[in-house]
């Protein structure tokens, strides 16, 4: 079994709030997240899928059509984008990055073509910040 | 002999913001700029450096505290922006494109009254790990 990544990026306007709560508790759970008029990063998504390499061509995925089916299914809805606003697939959900690395696993895995599977979603929000993401509950 | 040294301070905000002209109609403003130009909004870690060069000072061996400089940066510039809409939350980009050049011209005008005026000031601003600035330009 080899383990393949690739890494993509998008730019995109977040902020993190609960409509059910109020402004301040909003402040107090989220702090400067919570700004009404949005902040934003520079996202970068690595998408580990795993295999055999296949006897004919020796790829696991050829990696260049893996970030082809990247950019379609996730990271052109994303990029220069408003997580809250613009995207269908965080439509009603809190934008943080745990529910967006859940989110992207749903959009992406079901684009790849078996026996290939889709292994680990890294998604960096900050060099200090980031969450991975196995698949599963 | 010249001694001038260079010392660098690198910090770093995380705010929204989009390129648009208001003098011009939607079409042209994404003609132009793309989709930095997207209504709702994007974003951008956004990674600064901060140069002073100067003669290090005979008594403390600084051309700058960089503590000082660590402060002074803190409370000039990340308290402003990080976080932010640069377009809506910010009084420097209310009439003023926040483009990354923009962006380095006005971190220089917030910061050089407070900085000695025998140090020459830098700032190298990264909108992206690929897109950067700097000014002035050498």
């Amino acid at each position: 079994m080899v383990y393949l990544t690739r890494i993509e990026h998008f730019n995109a306007a977040h902020k993190l709030y609960n409509p059910n709560w109020s402004k301040e508790k909003n402040d107090e759970v989220f702090g400067k997240c919570a700004n009404e008029n949005w902040h934003g990063h520079n996202f970068e998504l690595y998408v580990t899928i795993k295999g055999e390499p296949d006897p004919d061509t020796g790829f696991v995925f050829d990696a260049r059509k893996l970030g082809v089916l990247i950019n379609e299914n996730v990271t052109e809805k994303l990029d220069h984008k408003n997580l809250n606003v613009d995207v269908d697939f965080m439509k009603d959900k809190l934008c943080s990055i745990e529910n967006l690395v859940t989110a992207i696993w749903k959009e992406l895995e079901p684009h790849l073509p078996p026996p290939v599977q889709l292994h680990c979603l890294k998604l960096i929000e900050t060099a200090k910040i980031y969450v991975e993401y196995y698949g599963g509950k | 002999m010249n001694k001038k040294v260079a010392i660098f301070r690198k910090e770093h905000f995380n705010a929204a913001h989009r390129l648009f002209n208001p003098a011009w109609d939607d079409k042209t403003n994404t003609q132009v700029f793309g989709k930095c130009a997207l209504p709702n909004y994007h974003g951008h870690n956004y990674e600064l450096i901060v140069k002073i060069v100067g003669e290090p000072d005979e008594k403390t061996g600084y051309v700058m505290d960089l503590k000082e400089l660590s402060d002074l940066i803190e409370e000039k510039i990340i308290e402003r922006f990080d976080h932010k809409n640069l377009n809506l939350d910010t009084e420097e980009f209310k009439n003023l494109n926040p483009t990354a050049e923009n962006i380095a011209i006005v971190i220089y005008e917030l910061l050089r009254p407070h900085i000695n005026k025998e140090k020459d000031l830098q700032i190298r601003l990264y909108e992206t790990p690929r897109n950067f600035v700097e000014y002035p330009a050498p």
